[in-house]
């Protein structure tokens, strides 16, 4: 398979102005904070962490939403960082959003043939063509044709779901970053989605980016997975191998956490302490040492690299992770 | 769990809302008791009646259009729904104690948590000024918020996510109650957050031996804290038993379809079985069985009858009619 993005240190960094006249910058908010991954065409990416870690920021980056601080973004081999204007317009086709809230996302007074076929009168898709392509949208999210004349707010939250994306594949995009989509979803509903996101990068050969914080969701639909703590990925790897041995302290804690729905089960439960620092002061030395349970001097000091600690590839940030060579 | 006294018991209760749009049956036949020390489940989709039934029988349901038109909530074997709002306030926050996925429900903002964990302590309990600001700081220690005695005087936008959740849990714990019924009181939170919250309630439960009622819609968070539970459909108790008998054995049908429908780490699947269809309108619920226009296992009887709560099986409560034939113990209709 070959790489279709590759994210090279992205950093983004909110500006803290103190609001005084001369708007002096008083430090920044390290929301993302340095993070390098690659994610093949036709995977899907699972990008996981507690709220505020940067997961939405880190999406908005790579589409490009948002200016990236410092870093390289590379998409089907290009470097697109420095992309704007009708280049970056080009790209947009090729990259699509989806978010937690379809109902935000959706403009309350157009109909539903209107918001999913907006994107084909932007790129100038013939009429003919824009109506074959909402009807066979329609079909494959599973809504009707006389859906069509009705509102957002006429519909149910999965169904507003199934609304944004049928709009997000409107322009046969290649990678779809999914922000929390079914976060706001009852349980029955979230797995009627899932089913369909499933189907739907089958049939349409879809490389996904799934930011999500629901552990076993992310578990169901990745191929790899990466975990984020204050701006920065702690661990990343395939994504049974991170489950079943997850390296990072923080990766350990919070997958111990996660209540399961079997009372059979019993772990031992790794309990971190305390919330998480801010993003604007984040600890010195490693940014998990003031939660961590093996935290010691160097930990304080010195921020650990992201290293190989498995044979199959791996990779887990922290001092006390023994280096593990890579099979070839 | 030994055989005791329920500290309270509901029994039948139907509370609706009368709207110009029509009747919505939030609450129809909800049916469950508690005993002293226990933790009952409610757990169900939005829009079930959690809620609802928590504002029942804290007899907070918005008149009107709310009503509750049937049923009883015996505390202690007295019918609250015979009480004076007078004696209602006497028992809320004291007897029975309630709290919120969102802690700003029942902090005020523009207060210090000092003034108001004073006030409340000061309205049930008979102590003086400092006497009360010591409760309080007991108290804040108690829910593990680091320096307690400094932070009174701090207002609640003060506090992360997590410290607020464990203040309010304080507040409402301020008098002792017997019964604290906790509403989704983890589900904004961060499942590392989530873990410390309810190790929190474990542990004070175990200290203060009262019962909680936790209104979840997260199955792992039952399987987690809960001793007995109650699944909610479209206002009514589907199924009603011990924790084990239902992971082991789920007899509703929607109880069957929730555990396939979520993703579960130890037990991979290819795809997950969901539960088509959306929850029926409260408003013009479907004849026959509420769950029958998605339940895969209807027969052409679920369109047209209602089934009513029954015993199926060593207190295994189950409204489904694939198992009414077999037996006549009616519980709730
Ligand atoms: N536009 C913004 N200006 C300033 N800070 C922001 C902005 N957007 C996000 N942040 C901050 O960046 C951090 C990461 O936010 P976000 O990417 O939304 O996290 P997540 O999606 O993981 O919950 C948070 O501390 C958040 O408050
Ligand atoms: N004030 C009200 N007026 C009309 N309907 C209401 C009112 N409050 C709640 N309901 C309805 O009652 C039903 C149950 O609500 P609730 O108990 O809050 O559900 P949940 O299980 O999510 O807690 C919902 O369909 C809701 O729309
Ligand atoms: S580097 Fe130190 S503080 Fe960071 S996770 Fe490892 S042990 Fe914990
Ligand atoms: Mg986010
Ligand atoms: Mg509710």
């Amino acid at each position: 398979m070959s790489t279709l993005l590759e994210v090279k240190n992205l950093k983004k960094h909110f500006p803290i102005n103190n609001g005084g006249l001369l708007k002096k910058q008083n430090g920044a908010v390290k929301a993302v904070d340095g993070i390098s991954f690659q994610v093949k065409q036709g995977e899907t990416l699972g990008l996981v962490g507690e709220s505020g870690c940067g997961k939405s920021t880190a999406g908005r980056a790579i589409l490009k939403l948002l200016e990236p601080t410092e870093g390289e973004i590379r998409f089907k081999g290009e470097d697109i960082t420095g992309y704007r204007g009708e280049k970056l317009r080009k790209l947009r086709r090729d990259m699509q959003l989806i978010f937690q809230d379809p109902y935000a996302s959706l403009n309350p007074r157009k109909t539903i043939e209107q918001i999913i076929t907006e994107p084909m009168k932007i790129f100038n898709l013939p009429k003919q063509q824009r109506k074959k392509k909402l009807d066979r949208l329609l079909d494959v999210v599973g809504l009707s044709s006389y859906h069509k004349q009705r509102y957002p707010h006429e519909f149910s939250g999965g169904q507003r779901q199934r609304i944004g994306i049928a709009r997000s594949l409107a322009l046969d995009p290649d990678l779809v970053i999914c922000d929390e989509p079914v976060s706001a979803l009852d349980v029955s509903i979230q797995a009627q989605v899932i089913n369909l996101m499933e189907d739907l990068q089958q049939e349409f050969n879809l490389t996904y980016i799934f930011i999500a914080h629901d552990l076993s969701v992310v578990h169901h639909i990745s191929d790899r997975v990466a975990v984020m703590y204050l701006g920065q990925i702690v661990e990343i790897g395939e994504v049974e191998e991170l489950y079943s041995h997850p390296k990072h302290p923080y990766t350990q804690a919070l997958l111990s956490a996660i209540p399961e729905a079997d009372p059979e089960l019993s772990r031992e439960r790794i309990l971190i302490k305390g919330d998480l620092p801010s993003p604007s002061d984040p600890p010195l030395g490693c940014k998990f040492h003031t939660r961590c349970p093996y935290a010691e001097e160097i930990c304080r000091t010195s921020n650990p690299l992201l290293k190989q600690v498995s044979s199959g590839g791996q990779q887990a940030a922290c001092h006390f992770v023994k280096e593990v060579a890579l099979e070839h | 769990m030994k055989e005791e006294t329920p500290i309270l018991e509901v029994k039948q209760l139907h509370t609706h809302f009368f709207t110009k749009a029509g009747v919505v049956k939030a609450v129809d036949g909800v049916h469950f008791d508690i005993k002293p020390g226990e933790t009952l489940g409610i757990v169900g989709e939005s829009g079930s009646g959690k809620s609802i039934t928590a504002m029942s029988i804290m007899r907070l349901i918005p008149s009107p259009p709310g009503k509750i038109v049937d049923g009883q909530v015996l505390f202690k074997g007295e019918n609250l729904l015979n009480k004076s709002e007078k004696q209602m306030r006497k028992i809320r926050g004291k007897e029975i104690s309630m709290i919120f996925q969102d802690p700003m429900t029942s902090l005020n903002p523009v207060f210090t948590i000092e003034k108001q964990m004073v006030e409340t302590i000061l309205v049930h309990e008979n102590l003086n000024k400092q006497q009360a600001r010591n409760r309080a700081v007991e108290l804040l220690e108690l829910v593990g918020i680091p320096e307690a005695r400094g932070r009174l005087k701090n207002y609640p936008h003060e506090f992360s996510g997590g410290m607020r959740q464990r203040v309010m849990i304080a507040m409402a714990l301020a008098c002792n109650p017997e019964v604290l019924i906790a509403d989704e009181p983890t589900t904004a939170l961060d499942v590392t957050i989530q873990a410390q919250i309810l190790e929190l309630l474990a542990k004070l439960q175990k200290e203060l031996g009262m019962a909680i009622i936790m209104i979840t819609h997260d199955l792992g968070v039952v399987s987690e804290v809960c001793d007995r539970v109650m699944v909610m459909y479209a206002g009514k108790p589907v199924e009603y038993t011990d924790k084990k008998s239902l992971f082991k054995q789920p007899k509703h049908p929607y109880t069957l379809g929730l555990m396939n429908s979520i993703p579960k780490i130890s037990a991979k699947k290819e795809k997950l079985e969901a539960i088509e269809g959306l929850p029926p309108d409260l408003r013009a619920l479907p004849g026959g069985c509420s769950f029958a226009p998605r339940c895969s296992q209807a027969t052409e009887i679920c369109l047209t009858t209602d089934p009513v709560l029954i015993e199926h099986g060593n207190n295994h409560h189950v409204r489904c009619l694939l198992y009414e034939e077999e037996t006549e113990k009616v519980v709730s209709e």
